[in-house]
């Protein structure tokens, strides 16, 4: 098991100096879960916040084999990676056991790579995909995807005089990834992380692939504070909206259960984005989000309990 | 002497891929080129290649694959046609600007829409700009020989950009045709070892690939990539001949027929320059002065060779299997009408746009070709710069001359 003293221990494979937002959570993500790797880690990047503010030519931030090539095809590349690894390793041309990670946001993930990430889980290459899930385009300027909740402001979805943001819910795309049957899915979060290190432990020791959805607050996007970055993604698991929970060869396990369950306004009213839902006239939106929630939440637990 | 057999023009790419024995194939099935990788695949299976193989789910993911393979540091082909070559334009590109020397055969088929399964050079064209070498075949065993030099051109240190090959949908893919293999010590020993620079498996010497190239460098990146095209024209050259002395056969960057002393001339690519061979010969026997000019590198383009070969020629007809709809004339003809600009003997240029999805260009419709030529010849007179030929409709003037 990972330990934390340990952990600090490792040099950072996402060095600092890099250009992304204080306060970004997809930095703390990528190095906890890269500093839990047994091996060399050898990593593929879909266009994005991090890939473009880790990378400005001739600087780079990775300490590892990194690759970026375009936005939809994170999945496609490691795919390739991965194969080329395993062609060289029957020939006797690379001996040692190296992992793979492919790195992309919710656009590169649940939507112009969607049909790229299925088909790589679909064939069954060993490598850890990582979605670091910000809920919006946010590295062309907050605009809407399909990962953005019910309600927020994006600048393609604005509030307006008369729509309230964004009139579609989230995709649910960890149990997307979970129909696509690999061995071991989770939902992580950085505040907690034990839970996402032992995640990426276990991801990172399955043969086939993995997958890790982790909440990554972003202030400019969320318009909330950097320094309540951990905070907000605290309160997204102790809200339930973005529960903590893992699914090994199909067996749904919850991984932590808040003792009390926070109403959604905690985490909606921190936020920039939710501001209008906060009107008189919008209090029906509010409890239709708490309602959602109370009834996803529900649904998990029914999973968890099979 | 090879072993003399009797292949289609997939199959015979196949072949030469088995015999390449490269480390990874990615590919997606697509009419006509399907067969290449469906016979690969039986490769696989049968445990004649140790290839590993990526049955992706798009074209898309396919170069993408492919260029994840050559960066991780290993010989990478595949293969594809018409919508699906459109489907990967963005990562052809990405390939050639990060200098992947990845090979493609490319089975040329018409771009949708309308949607059309048969053979023109749409696809390829289109892709003209996308920084690919590309090499065209007349047949069967060009199409083999070429998919054999690829590999060399695209990996010599020189050059280490992608290639396509390419071959004509139906007419070459899937039609039997007699050819002569060599045997596959041959060419191993002719491709040689494949030499993986800066791989990103090399975990001891963490590299980045992809970076973010601003301003301040990426006008440098991209004129070192046209360096390497610059580059790439004298190994294509050096390529072919080695080629020519195992194999006995084979052109440099064209294929002239009866060019010596020809009066009027064609430029055609790929297939249909073996119906003109037909005509040339008919007409010869007649004691008329023509003849043919094809060319088989289209990228780089040999400006100043193909320039010279035409430069004793009164009239020319270029024909094009594609069409760049608002220019005047197809990708061929204004490549040509580029290179004569600056030669100081030029002939009266004309250009037909002729066979796109896959419509048959017969022996009449290429005698009226040359019946134009000699007439534009003689009067010294352009009837109309570019047309459509063998096509329905008034605007079509050709045919009623």
């Amino acid at each position: 098991m990972v330990k934390l003293k340990d952990l600090i221990q490792k040099e950072p494979i996402m060095e600092g100096g890099h250009r992304m937002c204080l306060g970004c959570g997809a930095p703390i993500i990528v190095n906890l879960i890269l500093r839990t790797s047994d091996a060399p880690v050898v990593l593929a990047n879909a266009t994005g916040c991090l890939e473009v503010a880790s990378t400005i030519f001739p600087y780079t931030a990775w300490r590892a084999p990194w690759m970026h090539s375009a936005f939809e095809n994170a999945a496609a590349t490691a795919s390739g990676i991965e194969t080329m690894y395993r062609a060289l390793r029957k020939k006797g041309k690379i001996n040692k056991k190296i992992n793979f990670v492919a790195f992309g946001g919710d656009g590169g993930t649940y939507d112009i790579g969607f049909q790229s990430l299925s088909g790589a889980l679909e064939r069954g290459h060993r490598f850890l995909y990582v979605c670091y899930d910000n809920g919006a385009y946010m590295n062309t300027g907050v605009q809407r995807s399909s990962s953005t909740p019910f309600g927020a402001a994006t600048t393609t979805s604005p509030a307006g005089l008369v729509i309230q943001g964004k009139l579609q819910k989230r995709k649910d795309l960890t149990k997307i990834v979970v129909a696509h049957n690999i061995p071991y899915v989770a939902q992580a979060s950085p505040h907690n992380w034990l839970d996402l290190t032992k995640k990426a432990e276990k991801a990172f020791a399955v043969d086939g692939p993995s997958f890790l959805n982790v909440v990554s607050p972003c202030p400019p996007g969320w318009k909330s504070e950097a320094k309540d970055t951990i905070g907000l993604s605290k309160i997204a698991v102790d809200t339930c909206f973005w529960p903590l929970y893992e699914v090994e060869n199909g067996k749904y396990t919850i991984n932590y259960k808040p003792k009390e369950k926070l109403p959604i306004e905690a985490w909606l009213k921190p936020q920039g984005r939710f501001r209008h839902l906060f009107k008189p006239e919008n209090a029906e939106l509010l409890k239709q989000i708490q309602q959602d929630i109370d009834k996803e939440w529900e649904a998990l637990q029914r999973l968890a309990s099979l | 002497m090879g072993k003399l057999v009797a292949l289609t023009g997939n199959i015979a790419v196949a072949t030469a891929m088995k015999q390449i024995n490269p480390d990874v194939c990615a590919a997606y099935p697509i009419t006509p080129a399907t067969q290449v990788m469906e016979q690969f695949s039986e490769y696989v299976a049968d445990g004649l290649v140790d290839t590993e193989l990526i049955a992706t789910e798009s074209e898309h993911s396919a170069m993408s694959a492919c260029i994840g393979a050559a960066a991780a540091g290993g010989r990478v082909m595949t293969s594809t046609s018409s919508q699906g070559l459109a489907l990967m334009w963005e990562m052809l590109y990405i390939a050639a600007g990060m200098r992947f020397p990845i090979t493609l055969a490319c089975v040329n088929r018409a771009l949708s829409a309308p949607i059309n399964i048969h053979g023109d050079h749409s696809d390829s064209m289109g892709a003209r700009d996308s920084g690919w070498i590309q090499i065209y075949a007349e047949n069967a065993q060009e199409a083999y020989d070429n998919q054999i030099q690829t590999v060399r051109i695209a990996e010599h240190m020189d050059v280490r950009l992608p290639v396509m090959s390419c071959m004509d949908g139906f007419i070459t893919s899937h039609a039997i045709d007699s050819l002569e293999l060599l045997d596959d010590k041959t060419v191993r020993d002719f491709v040689g070892e494949y030499k993986a620079t800066y791989p990103l498996l090399d975990v001891e010497h963490p590299v980045t690939y992809g970076a973010l190239d601003l301003q301040d460098y990426f006008m440098e990146h991209k004129r070192a990539q046209a360096e390497a095209m610059k580059n790439s024209r004298k190994v294509i050259l050096d390529v072919a001949r080695e080629y020519k002395k195992i194999s006995g056969r084979g052109f440099e960057y064209f294929e002239e027929y009866y060019m010596d002393d020809a009066e009027i001339a064609i430029v055609i690519l790929s297939s249909a320059a073996g119906t003109v061979k037909v005509v040339v010969d008919a007409m010869r026997a007649k004691g008329e002065k023509v003849g043919l000019l094809r060319p088989r590198i289209f990228r780089p383009f040999p400006y100043a060779e193909l320039a010279d070969a035409l430069s004793n020629v009164k009239a020319v007809a270029v024909m094009d299997r594609a069409d760049s709809t608002g220019a005047e004339g197809g990708p061929l003809f204004m490549e040509f009408k580029s290179a004569l600009y600056n030669n100081k003997k030029q002939p009266l240029m004309i250009n037909k746009i002729f066979g796109l999805g896959g419509r048959d260009l017969m022996l009449p419709d290429i005698e009226m070709v040359y019946r134009e030529l000699r007439d534009t010849k003689n009067t010294g007179k352009i009837r109309t710069i570019s047309e459509y030929i063998t096509v329905r409709g008034e605007e079509a003037a050709y045919g009623k001359a």
